[in-house]
């Protein structure tokens, strides 16, 4: 293959929606077996890029290759290879929870009595064996969430698409997902998601890029990126009152400051070292060394700004 | 009272966004099918004689003038009644606020009353265009019209609040509205119809609606058989206005 | 590997029949409504109106309500629900992700759409022979005209409903459809008619269809019932390619 075995390759990939350009001329590869996360604000240009290799959305410009055939031309052999879990639930709530497992897979050309036994499987998969027979409806997020996944792999998809999987649920059922999608990891299909949790892409991804704008930002594994982005550790300081004037206090020892309404934080490879000198001068209400996070590095990228 | 005042004002204003659309349904509808059934099939039925007395459209009018009252009522206590439970949960904003649900009722009752009131008012006058009044006691049966329509918005209200899916409300529509409208004195005389049936129409409101405006259009009414007409109006009303209060509470209060 | 476009419209017709298998009493219970307005305006009007063409009134009509009953039940699917899952219930979003595509679900809409039309029409027809409206073996036909009618009006309400925008549009369509139903020689003869407003009646997709099917059950057929049922047919023709490109453009953006 001319992509060099990538399951997604996209040179220049490009999409407009009349004046407004959603998706800027970006270039990625998604290899087999890996997860790849697209991270970046509301805005960014993710689901439009996440529709385009779903192909429901033509491409404006650019290539775009998907296991290795082309979305304008090839459509539906592409997306009989595909799951999908859109941003948005799109169940059918006038049927069952299996109902939707069954047409669904259905409309993947499977027989009625493959699916019998695949249904099953994948309630159990997504624990909702127990709801089976109940209509979709009143199900909780998390549920109809988990639901959407499983129908996403009724056909055994080599590769599998996911717009924000976890938005709008609670902790609980956050982690319960992750969990479901960390097996499939290791049953070696491959995930391409978006996100703006960065505790989901460190969670899930081996690598990601960070859109802005409709351009990728930055691009690596987690952990290259906060090496690369951000300090080994931050120090967050918050006070009882208002903020003292902290310029100059850290000189040389800090890689950057930034003063924010509420606390002020200190990017360090070594917190620790900081905290008696904090202490002596600031006089802090409070004290927190912790690991740099994606969050912090998606800040400093894309600005604190709100971006809608 | 000035409860319901409030949650009377809050539906009509939300009607000033809707009035357009609805000027569609509740006027234009009855007019073409008055054109139709009236004038045109009144052509054929007519063929020279008057069998029914009085020319066809003439003995339409009347009737169309309820059943659209009817109509209105029927569809705005439906739906909408089940939405403000189930879907926008206006009635629980308003229970929020300072109102008790006899109010709620009672204001959405009361904006019913006043869309039937606007259409059927606007029909009367239509009907007057059309030749079909022959009298002056016509215009009573525009109150009658509007009384007619509490006498299915209230019942109704009280079957969309218990109703628990909104297949039942369709089903009102195939099996109590539409049948009503065809056979309850609307199109042909009662008379027409084989005897349990025509014991059955007595017994609708639409009938005791149809039947002493026809009688106030051509000018033939008598004050007993009003009165019959008019009690048994305000008694179905009074009876689904407490159905109605009962259902609200089961919904709305637990 | 590919898929041609359409072939797969069959599997959102499995999705229809799997939903109203639990809801088929909406389905049944639509049968009523014809038949209300055969016997009222048929046999209780009809008493007061005599004989129209040489035949009761009820026989008349009956047709006529045959023919409109297919078409309100085709728009009724095609438009009311299919609006409701292209914009709310988002059901084709979700088929889209599938090897499904736009030409599938017009298809296979369409297709449901005139299966309900099949039902009503069949259910129609056997009583109003039982009653003995039906004055021929011809009748026997009125069932796949009714099926030719239900194509015509499922093809342009799909159309139709990719242009609705808000529940409120929905006048729009009861601002075409009303007028027709009441006015397309329905009730009786086009000699009602000044001459000139018999012609502009004579387009109206309804008045066609009304003349095929009361042509069947009458036994008047002619050639002309030719072109009666071909100016359907392209019209629902028309209407699918239509609606195709159309949610194409408002499902693939």
């Amino acid at each position: 293959m001319p992509d060099g075995g990538a399951l997604i390759h996209a040179r220049g990939l490009t999409k407009r929606f009349g004046p407004l350009c959603a998706v800027d001329a970006i270039d990625f590869d998604v290899r087999k077996g890996e997860a790849f996360g697209f991270l970046g604000p509301n805005g960014a240009g993710k689901s439009s890029t996440m529709r385009m290799i779903g192909c429901v959305s033509p491409v404006t410009d650019g290539t775009l290759r998907v296991l290795g055939l082309d979305p304008l031309t090839d459509g539906p052999a592409i997306r009989g290879r595909l799951g999908v879990v859109p941003q948005m639930d799109t169940l059918d709530n006038e049927l069952t929870v299996r109902e939707n497992l069954v047409i669904y897979g259905r409309y993947f050309g499977l027989s009625r009595r493959e699916l019998r036994a695949r249904a099953d499987d994948l309630l159990e998969f997504v624990q909702l064996e127990e709801r089976a027979n109940d209509p979709v409806e009143p199900l909780s997020g998390g549920m109809k969430r988990r639901l959407t996944i499983a129908r996403s792999l009724v056909n055994d998809p080599e590769l599998l698409l996911l717009d924000e999987p976890t938005t709008g649920l609670d902790p609980q059922a956050r982690h319960v997902v992750w969990d479901r999608l960390f097996r499939l990891k290791q049953r070696g299909v491959t995930l391409v998601l978006t996100t703006h949790y960065m505790d989901e892409a460190e969670q899930l991804c081996d690598r990601l890029v960070i859109m802005h704008q409709g351009r990728i930002a930055e691009e690596g594994s987690p952990a290259e990126l906060i090496q690369r982005l951000s300090t080994r550790e931050v120090v967050e300081l918050r006070f009882a009152g208002d903020t003292p004037p902290v310029e100059g206090v850290f000189d040389g020892r800090v890689a950057r400051v930034e003063e924010l309404p509420d606390r002020v934080l200190l990017y360090t490879d070594d917190g620790d070292a900081l905290v008696p000198l904090a202490h002596e001068r600031l006089g802090p209400q409070s004290v927190l060394v912790r690991r740099s996070t994606l969050e912090d590095v998606f800040l400093r990228l894309t600005g604190r700004t709100l971006v809608d | 009272m000035t409860g319901a005042m409030l949650a009377y004002e809050h539906w009509l204003a939300s009607y000033r966004r809707l009035w357009r659309a609805s000027i569609v349904s509740s006027i234009l509808n009855p007019i073409l099918y008055l054109a139709a059934l009236g004038v045109g099939l009144g052509k054929l039925v007519n063929h020279g004689a008057h069998p029914l007395g009085v020319s066809y459209v003439t003995y339409v009018a009347p009737g169309m003038l309820v059943a659209a009252g009817m109509n209105i009522a029927a569809f705005e206590s439906t739906w909408p009644v089940m939405g403000a439970i189930k879907w926008t949960r206006v009635y629980h904003a308003m229970l929020a606020a300072p109102l008790r649900v006899r109010d709620v009722m009672i204001g959405h009752q009361l904006y019913f009353a006043s869309r039937v009131a606007a259409s059927t008012g606007l029909y009367l006058v239509a009907l007057a265009a059309f030749g079909t009044l022959h009298s002056p006691y016509a215009v009573l049966a525009w109150p009658v019209a509007v009384l007619a329509g509490v006498a299915f918005s209230a019942p109704l209200a009280a079957y969309a609040a218990w109703a628990p899916k909104d297949s039942y409300l369709a089903a009102v529509f195939r099996f109590a509205v539409v049948p009503l409208f065809l056979f309850s004195g609307t199109f042909f005389p009662v008379t027409r119809l084989p005897e349990g049936l025509r014991q059955l129409a007595y017994a609708t409101p639409l009938w005791h609606g149809v039947d002493l405006a026809r009688h106030l259009t051509l000018g033939t009414v008598t004050w007993g058989m009003a009165l019959v007409h008019v009690a048994y109006l305000v008694a179905f009303a009074a009876a689904g206005l407490w159905l109605a209060e009962r259902a609200y509470t089961r919904k709305l209060v637990r | 590997m590919t898929t041609l476009a359409g072939t797969r419209g069959h599997l959102l017709f499995e999705r229809n029949l799997m939903v109203y298998r639990r809801a088929w009493l909406i389905i049944f219970s639509g049968l009523f409504e014809p038949l209300f307005y055969l016997f009222s305006l048929g046999f209780g009007l009809g008493h007061f109106v005599g004989r129209v063409h040489g035949v009761t009134y009820a026989s008349y009509i009956a047709p006529a309500l045959l023919a409109s009953s297919a078409m309100n039940g085709a728009i009724y699917d095609a438009t009311t629900n299919v609006f409701w899952k292209l914009r709310y219930a988002k059901v084709y979003d979700a088929v889209l992700a599938t090897p499904l595509g736009p030409a599938d679900v017009a298809l296979g809409e369409t297709s449901w759409a005139q299966f309900r039309g099949l039902l009503y029409a069949a259910g129609f027809i056997v009583t109003a022979a039982s009653l003995g409206l039906v004055h021929s073996w011809w009748g026997a036909l009125a069932l796949p005209a009714a099926v030719v009618v239900g194509f015509g009006f499922a093809g342009m309400g799909i159309a139709a409903s990719t242009f609705i925008r808000t529940w409120q549009d929905f006048d729009l369509v009861q601002l075409v459809q009303l007028p027709m139903f009441l006015f397309s020689a329905t009730f009786y003869p086009l000699s009602v008619y000044p001459t000139a407003l018999q012609w502009v009646v004579r387009f109206s997709p309804l008045y066609e269809a009304i003349v095929l099917v009361r042509s069947f059950t009458l036994g008047t057929v002619g050639w002309t019932n030719l072109v009666d049922a071909g100016y359907l047919v392209v019209l629902g023709a028309l209407g699918i390619r239509l609606a195709r490109r159309r949610m194409a453009g408002l499902l693939l953006t």
